[in-house]
């Protein structure tokens, strides 16, 4: 599984990453996570804010943190 | 992109249709000048249409979101329906008095009636009215925290 988290290094976006990361470690995914803070690259993904989610190439959330359940449905279907 | 990350999640996406016809690009002439103003931020109705979920998810979490149709057909409507993005505030340019035709010689008054016409439908107190940005994120189009 593939994991970015966008964002330009903001509160957010690390408690974003940390409860990506808790998410993983409880459901026992492996997977690997990439945060991406360049401009540009954020700006491919087409998303109109920050922080924001993109599992196997879907974006799944955008300008808000998710909730660890939101993840943990996500990384399990 | 914006930066909702630290406006507070109430920067307002603004999507136009964008049409052939002088009532679509009013449409994408009050969008853009209400960027520029700092109301809001336009944002891609194509990307939406085209099922790209970078833009269709931010449509389904951005705070504030408007449309703003040419005309009663209503294709920006019609797209955010198909991508079960909720309408918040929704305007068509045909109903503010302004005909449709083949004209896109745009006049200064019609583009100024729309963006008014906007900024009514999404702050109904008129806050945007008065040159005040919407959003509170002031960062000049950087990312930031």
């Amino acid at each position: 599984m593939d994991i970015k988290v966008l964002g330009p290094g903001c509160p957010k976006c690390k408690q974003t990453e940390s409860i990506i990361m808790d998410a993983l470690a409880e459901a026992g995914v492996a997977a690997n996570v990439e945060k991406v803070t360049d401009v540009m690259k954020i700006a491919g993904y087409g998303v109109f804010g920050t922080p924001a989610v993109v599992i196997d190439g879907e974006v799944k959330i955008v300008g808000k943190i998710p909730k660890k359940e939101d993840v943990l449905s996500w990384i399990k279907k | 992109m914006t930066e909702t990350c630290c406006g507070g999640g109430s920067n307002v996406m603004i999507l136009s249709c964008s049409g052939g016809s002088n009532v679509g690009q009013l449409s994408n002439q009050a969008a853009v000048e209400l960027t520029q103003e700092g109301f809001g931020k336009m944002f891609c109705l194509a990307g939406i249409g085209g099922q790209l979920s970078g833009f269709v998810q931010s449509a389904k979490d951005v705070p504030k979101l408007v449309v703003i149709d040419g005309c009663r057909i209503g294709c920006g409507r019609a797209i955010l329906k198909q991508a079960h993005v909720l309408l918040s505030h929704y305007l068509v340019v045909t109903d503010e008095g302004i005909e449709k035709n083949d004209d896109v010689n745009l006049k200064r008054a019609d583009i100024d009636r729309i963006k008014e016409a906007v900024r009514r439908k999404v702050n109904p107190n008129l806050a945007g009215a008065f040159g005040l940005p919407a959003g509170g994120c002031t960062c000049g189009g950087r990312p930031c925290c």
